[in-house]
């Protein structure tokens, strides 16, 4: 770190009038020293760099400029600088030349003619020494001190914090007064709006408004902070960075689950986890020592890359693009820079070199995912965050320990059974269950006729039916299995097993019902199963699917045995559903029913009792002894207790909201990382050999006491904790920055994704410092950053324009007010279904499915399934709306979301027609007003009460009296044309959705 | 049309007074909010801070390209899938005659395909290839009505592309760069010239066939540019934009009341906070309503003429390419700028979608409508200024794909694309490939040269149309392009 050291501008500010409306007299440029980094780099970088910069591959005259030993360099009695006489640099003379052939910048760089200005300070900067700098962004932070507050007047009064004292002191020297505190209710909605992403409720502002307490608003702060709903807010911050989606992207674009990663993210953002450990984790947390499920979770971040699952791809192309998507993102979130133009040469500006680009490529370059999901983890709604679902993870556990606990008994079953079994010889037979024959009842049933043995049913064929539910008769004692035979009728002097044409039937679902409800069966065997027509179709649930046996025997058995879960218990009366194929004609001619209430399973299925029974004559006649696996596996097939046990599993399983969330894992051994020759993966730059991850030169280096992985290759892991490493001097900048932006609307450094020497530089360099400072010193606390920037003076400004600051600083870079920013797609609608009282406080779990308009998929290559939500799940809040980026709900893409193909670290506003028409006409929209209109409708008083209402409820604050008055006489004509007395409030509740107000945080 | 007038002059008069100021401000620089933004994005973006900063209040005003244009609008015919040159444009008999043999070894080394597994063999084509015109251009039997414009189109044979993947090729050729996150042709043409209509988006995207194209949105998305420069597709059946319609039991009356009330908020709000953004809103919502009218009116193809129907081959009602193509010409009509075509699906790789009979299929739904849409053009005086383009993102491989019938696989070497009006050479026969059509022999044009050619007849130096993001200035053409001068007229 460097000692502190008072910059000029400092020195300029704290030495600066007493009273802070002194207009100061413009600071004069010229007295000042030429600074490089303010002054000459950017004409050097914007003019110069491209061919005299830090690419080798395309540098003119092998002259660099970036480099001060080269630039000052004896070029045989030349030099293209010569500190402290400009007239014999080289540089001055070719700028100022006439001569087409000589003259810089070239004609053929299409740039324009440097200025008088500029060609000035180069002038005077090589007549001071030509001293240059390091890029400010790539230098150690500062240790900086704010400004020391005024003693007393109208700043002091105003500044609250440091912050403040560095903004203020920046105002100052341009003669200028920061704006006057926000509204109170403005300020509220604000806060609401930055720190959770919606607005206050009418109760919440009515509170504050009243509370008088000096720090009323600082308690409105911290409790916004520790409301779930602030990790959902930014949460949604970083998913855009993350790229995060629900879907695969490119053409198939099919839905993926990495839902439990972005639960993880709102979940350690409510807890406040600290960014270095956040970064850590969501690198590398697979590599840590003993990662646990939540540390592998979390390497879903670079698990958001897109898979190509369209015909035809070679899949070492996508993992290629997926590691250099991951390079990229990770340049952009962490250090700010846009590495990727390293992919397919040097970086022409900044100091990454193509080969240090393909050595960040290869921390990434040895994990096992290849284009598909890889590595995953099963994740149960609830279970990392949020609202639990119908199942929790415990009960899922529970549910297999006790298929566990099954197994262990297994041998005692096996015991058992085997005594009840003395002979097994290939050709004895083994017990038979005692089958009964099930009397149909005396009425015959529709459909059906009773054969002469009082026990076969004959089925018609006409009329078509495909359900028949047959009840059982009352037992003495319980029922565990029931048995089916579809016998063959003689038809014409053939043997017909179906009323088909093709002779086959099939069964699709089977089901019992008790007095209290269905009885659930667990299993289905059959004598023989057609290919794809297995009896457990039966028993999936799924409709679609059944069982059938070929048609080519109709003289063999053709039998299935249904097991319930639980026996059917004496004296209960029961009946047995059947579902036929749809069509009908696949209907069995006859159909006997049997039951046993031996307690076993064995010997139901005649195919898995000779196959137990083979395998215990060959596990007997082993030479090496008794196989007793394959006995247990044979015996698995036909051991009830294990089928109860994987049946409760999966009836759990069924009911349980369950993402597969994809994961980061090594490779054991790590893949040999090339040069990409102008960036394609199938050109290797073999000459250069292999190279070993490393982090740029420009930058501290990779620690060398870092603990070297068992491959002796530095990991993801080393990366991430040099990326969050003290004498980092980007990660920490980059994050307060565009932490700031959020709330301001620009950064500190307005290019927040370009920290590099193409990038604007900071407007507030000390207060970036101090505040990266303040970041890292606190722990690296993403809630202490933030209530130190919502609590300032700078941050609680009106929004409000100024005739004066519009004349010094239009762009409002030095914040003497606030800005009007656009909400986020996201919060445009959430903001609505608050106002209507419709919106879910539900946290977490899969995506879910709002409606949206007819017509989505006109333009996509299939259809993507769309289940319009019905109920709560309706009004979810919209950062859990299902996003397949080849085709995102309109919400998104009409309100400036991009399709999270590559990272994005802020959205670009617009203000489009098509945004009215979402607001006026949308199904969103429409059902908020009403359900907002009858909302208001409903309370009681005067309509100006109620209007009053409605703003508070839409816009968190009272209508001004032009308001008032305009929403009233609107009120009134809609009223004037009829309908229902409800109908003008939701037309006003509609007006009030589609103003600028709604859609802006002022 | 009912309007509230109480008190609008007086409103009226404060709002132009104040619109004038937040104006003045904003040419001086003093913008806010979204402006702000998007005026420190082009500032950063070009140097002619003038056209920024209309750009930032009226994102879609018309501006003027780098030099005289000889384009205004473009209509690009997308075949979505790939048609085979081999049974449209390309006779090879060569080809022919060595048909069921394995392509020559040296030929095929170092070329990658999606599919094939390199025993497959080369397939003459079935089709009945002639020459038209004075041209002389080799056109099959299946293009009938095109083949009777050859002289008006401008040909390119050669065309190369850099990948073999549908959803990457369709990027590439709309955005120069195979994966998603870029600006599209459509998105760069309107963010140069802006639109001048006033009641319709600039950049329209029309679809048909059985399914859209791979890729789906991101194909004309606006990357980085503003959302404003996205095109907005328009559905042939059900209302022509989302949320075109005014709700259930809304009458026109009552949205023109609730935008009135809007407007007079939004005044008032602009009173209040001085926020030009506010403007930029309420003129967004004026559009908003105009569209409500315009964009039914515009499908509503009844008012076409017998004899233009039947030269379309368009029903009204019943959507197809030849209503798209007709739609097509409205749009331009109407001042949209660019219109861009989907017809799916031209995948043939053999087995179901085969070139038997699925590809006579399609090329009847394109032929008849696409040479209409020239003739339209030119009638109307509308073919000098209006760049129609036809082509897909690749073409397809000499060898057959082993499926039955047999097709053949993507190939991205020496597929031909046609080009009319808009400054481009009628009768041009550009590039050539080799007598296999594995590869191009002579004037090879990349998509690269493709986009740099369509932005130079739009008047723009495609190395200078271009946008900072993340620290680089980025171009349609990445760092490659040239204009293909035998293209020109």
């Amino acid at each position: 770190m460097h000692p502190t050291h008072p910059s000029p501008v400092r020195v300029l500010a704290l030495s600066g009038a007493v009273a802070w409306f002194t207009v100061l007299a413009g600071t004069t440029a010229a007295a000042e020293a030429v600074r490089f980094n303010r002054d000459i780099r950017p004409i050097l970088s914007d003019n110069c760099f491209a061919c005299h910069g830090p690419d080798e591959d395309d540098r003119g005259g092998d002259l660099r400029l970036d480099v001060r030993s080269e630039a000052i360099a004896d070029r045989g009695g030349t030099h293209a600088i010569l500190p402290g006489k400009p007239e014999e640099s080289e540089i001055l003379r070719r700028i100022l030349s006439h001569d087409a052939d000589e003259v810089m910048p070239p004609p053929r760089a299409k740039k324009q003619k440097l200025t008088a200005a500029h060609i000035d300070l180069v002038r005077r900067w090589i007549r001071e020494g030509a001293v240059y700098q390091n890029h400010w962004a790539f230098e150690p932070l500062e240790l900086v001190s704010p400004p020391a507050a005024a003693a007393a007047g109208p700043a002091a009064a105003w500044a609250r914090t440091p912050i403040d004292q560095f903004i203020l002191a920046r105002l100052r020297e341009e003669g200028l007064a920061p704006s006057p505190p926000a509204d109170r209710a403005v300020l509220l909605r604000r806060v609401w709006l930055d720190l959770v992403g919606l607005q206050p409720s009418r109760q919440e502002l009515e509170s504050f408004l009243r509370d008088e307490s000096p720090d009323a608003y600082e308690r409105v702060v911290d409790r916004l902070l520790a409301s779930p709903h602030y990790g959902e807010r930014w949460g949604r911050h970083w998913l855009d960075q993350a790229r995060y989606a629900d879907s695969n992207g490119y053409s198939i674009d099919a839905a993926r689950a990495m839902w439990p990663w972005r639960d993880w993210v709102i979940d350690a953002l409510n807890r406040d986890m600290p960014f270095d450990r956040f970064t850590i984790e969501q690198l590398a947390g697979d590599l840590l020592p003993q990662a646990n499920r939540l540390q592998r979770i979390a390497t879903g971040f670079h698990r958001n890359t897109m898979i190509n699952q369209e015909g035809g791809t070679k899949p070492e192309q996508f993992r290629s693009e997926a590691v250099v998507d991951r390079v990229n993102t990770t340049g952009a979130v962490w250090l700010g820079l846009t590495v990727g133009c390293a992919q397919c040469h040097s970086h022409k500006y900044d100091p990454l070199t193509h080969k240090e680009y393909f050595q960040l490529f290869g921390f990434f370059n040895s994990d096992t995912d290849i284009n598909n999901v890889g590595d995953s983890v099963e994740v149960v709604q609830g279970e990392i965050t949020g609202t639990p679902g119908a199942v929790s993870r415990a009960e899922l556990d529970m549910a297999e320990r006790a298929i566990v606990a099954t197994r262990s008994g297994v041998r005692d079953r096996l015991e058992a059974w085997l005594a009840a079994w003395p002979s097994i010889e290939p050709d004895a037979p083994g017990p038979a269950n005692a089958w009964t024959a099930v009397t149909p009842p005396a009425a015959p049933l529709p459909g059906t006729t009773l054969e002469e043995d009082g026990v076969t049913l004959a089925i018609e064929g006409t009329p078509v039916r495909r359900t028949l539910v047959i009840p059982l008769p009352v037992g003495t004692a319980a029922v565990t299995a029931i048995r089916l035979e579809m016998p063959a009728a003689e038809v014409d002097g053939t043997l017909r097993r179906s009323h088909a044409k093709d002779d086959l039937f099939v069964l699709n679902a089977a089901s019992l019902t008790g007095p209290t409800g269905d009885l659930p069966l667990m299993a289905a065997f059959a004598t023989a199963e057609r290919p794809k027509f297995a009896a457990a179709a039966i028993v999936d649930g799924r409709p679609e699917t059944g069982w059938s046996v070929a048609a080519q025997d109709p003289a063999a058995e053709a039998a299935v045995v249904l097991v319930p879960r639980t026996p059917i218990p004496a004296d209960t009366a029961v009946s047995l559903r059947l579902e036929f194929a749809a069509g009908g004609s696949q209907l069995p001619r006859r159909l006997r029913i049997e039951t046993t209430g031996d307690p076993q399973l064995v010997p139901l299925d005649v195919a898995a009792r000779d196959t137990l029974g083979a395998a215990i004559i060959a596990s007997r006649a082993a030479e090496e002894g008794p196989r007793e696996a394959d006995v247990l596996k044979a015996f698995a097939v036909v051991d009830r207790a294990q089928h109860a046990a994987v049946f409760d599993r999966d009836a759990l399983r069924r009911r349980a909201q369950i993402g597969q969330t994809m994961v980061m894992k090594s490779l054991p051994q790590p893949r040999q990382t090339f040069l990409h020759l102008r960036g394609d993966y199938l050109n290797p730059d073999l000459k250069l050999g292999p190279l070993a991850p490393d982090t740029p030169a420009f930058l501290p280096p990779l620690a060398a006491d870092t603990p070297a992985a068992p491959s002796g290759t530095p990991t993801r892991l080393d990366l991430a904790r040099w990326l969050v490493r003290p004498d980092n001097p980007l990660t920490p900048r980059v994050t307060v920055n565009r932490v700031w932006m959020r709330y301001f609307g620009a950064g500190l450094v307005e290019t927040e994704n370009d920290f590099g020497t193409q990038g604007s530089m900071p407007t507030h360099p000390e207060l970036l410092d101090w505040l990266a400072g303040e970041f890292v010193r606190g722990g690296w606390s993403l809630k202490k950053l933030h209530r130190l920037i919502v609590t300032t003076a700078t941050y609680r400004q009106a929004s409000v324009q100024r005739d004066d600051l519009a004349a010094r600083d239009p762009r409002n870079l030095l914040l003497g007010r606030q800005n009007r920013i656009r909400l986020d797609a996201e919060v445009v609608r959430d903001t609505a279904l608050k106002a209507a009282d419709l919106l879910s406080a539900d946290i977490g779990g899969p995506s879910v499915y709002p409606p949206q308009p007819e017509g989505v998929y006109a333009f996509t290559q299939a259809g993507k399934p769309w289940p319009t939500a019905t109920g709560p799940q309706r009004y979810r809040r919209s950062l859990y709306t299902q996003f397949y980026r080849s085709a995102p709900h309109p919400l998104f893409t009409t309100f400036d979301a991009p399709n999270f193909s590559v990272s994005c670290t802020r959205r670009l506003p617009s203000n489009t027609p098509l945004q009215s028409l979402m607001l006026a006409n949308d199904v969103i929209f429409v059902e908020a007003a009403a359900a907002l209109g009858d909302r208001v409708a409903a309370l009681p008083g005067p309509d100006d009460r109620r209007i009053d209402a409605m703003f508070e409820l839409c816009l968190a604050r009272r209508p001004t009296a032009q308001e008032r008055a305009a929403s009233g006489d609107f009120l009134r004509s809609q009223t004037a044309a009829g309908g229902a007395a409800a109908m003008p409030w939701r037309t006003l509740a509609r007006g009030l959705i589609n103003t600028d107000n709604f859609v802006t945080r002022e | 049309m009912a309007c509230d007038m109480t008190g609008r002059p007086q409103r009226e008069l404060q709002s132009q007074q104040l619109l004038h100021q937040t104006r003045r401000q904003f040419f001086t620089g003093a913008g806010v909010g979204i402006g702000t933004i998007a005026l420190a994005e082009m500032l950063r973006g070009e140097s002619g801070t003038a056209a920024a900063a209309g750009r930032a209040t009226e994102p879609l005003a018309v501006r003027e390209p780098h030099f005289p244009p000889r384009a205004k609008r473009v209509i690009f015919l997308f075949m979505a899938g790939g048609p085979s040159q081999f049974e449209l444009f390309a006779d090879k008999p060569k080809l022919r005659e060595l048909n069921g043999q394995a392509p020559p070894e040296s030929l095929m080394r170092g070329r990658q395909f999606a599919f094939l597994k390199g025993n497959e063999k080369l397939l003459g084509s079935k089709r009945k290839f002639s020459r038209h015109g004075q041209s002389g251009m080799e056109v099959s039997e299946l293009l009938p009505h095109t083949a009777g414009i050859a002289d008006e189109l401008c040909w390119v044979r050669s065309v190369t592309t850099d990948v073999f993947n549908h959803a990457p090729a369709k990027l590439f050729m709309n955005t120069g760069f195979q994966a998603p996150g870029r600006p599209a042709l459509g998105a760069w043409v309107t963010y140069g010239l802006g639109s001048p209509s006033r009641d319709l988006p600039g950049f329209v995207v029309l679809q048909s066939g059985p399914r859209g194209p791979r890729g789906g949105s991101t194909l004309w998305s606006s990357g980085f540019l503003p959302s404003t420069y996205q095109g907005v597709p328009f559905r042939s059946q059900g209302d022509a934009i989302l949320d075109l319609q005014s709700p259930a039991g809304v009458s026109s009356r009552q949205q023109r009341e609730l935008f009135d009330f809007v407007r007079q908020l939004n005044e008032d709000r602009l009173t209040v906070t001085g926020d030009p953004e506010i403007q930029t809103r309420i003129n967004a919502y004026e559009m908003a309503y105009r569209m409500q009218t315009s964009a039914p009116e515009l499908m509503d193809l009844s008012a076409e003429s017998a004899a233009t129907l039947t030269a379309y081959g368009a029903v009204p009602g019943k959507p197809s390419f030849a209503n798209n193509c007709l739609l097509a010409r409205r749009l331009v009509e109407r001042g949209v700028r660019f219109v861009q075509l989907y017809h799916t699906n031209w995948d043939h790789h053999g087995g179901g979608e085969n070139l038997e009979g699925e590809l006579e299929r399609v090329t009847r739904e394109v032929d008849q409508p696409g040479a209409a849409l020239v003739q339209d053009l030119r009638q109307r005086g509308l073919l000098d200024d209006t760049l129609v383009v036809w082509g897909g993102e690749f073409g397809r491989t000499p060898m057959g794909e082993l499926r039955a019938p047999v097709g053949r696989d993507h190939h991205v070497e020496g597929f031909t694309m046609w080009f009319a009006g808009g400054g481009t050479r009628p009768g041009a026969i550009i590039g050539a490939t080799d007598e296999l059509g594995l590869g191009v022999v002579e004037d090879k044009v990349h998509v690269h040269d493709i986009n740099a050619t369509l932005l130079h007849l739009l008047g723009f130096d495609h190395e200078r149309l271009t946008y900072r993001f993340q620290g680089r200035d980025f171009r349609l053409t990445d760092v490659h392009g040239e204009v293909v001068q035998a293209m020109l007229a």
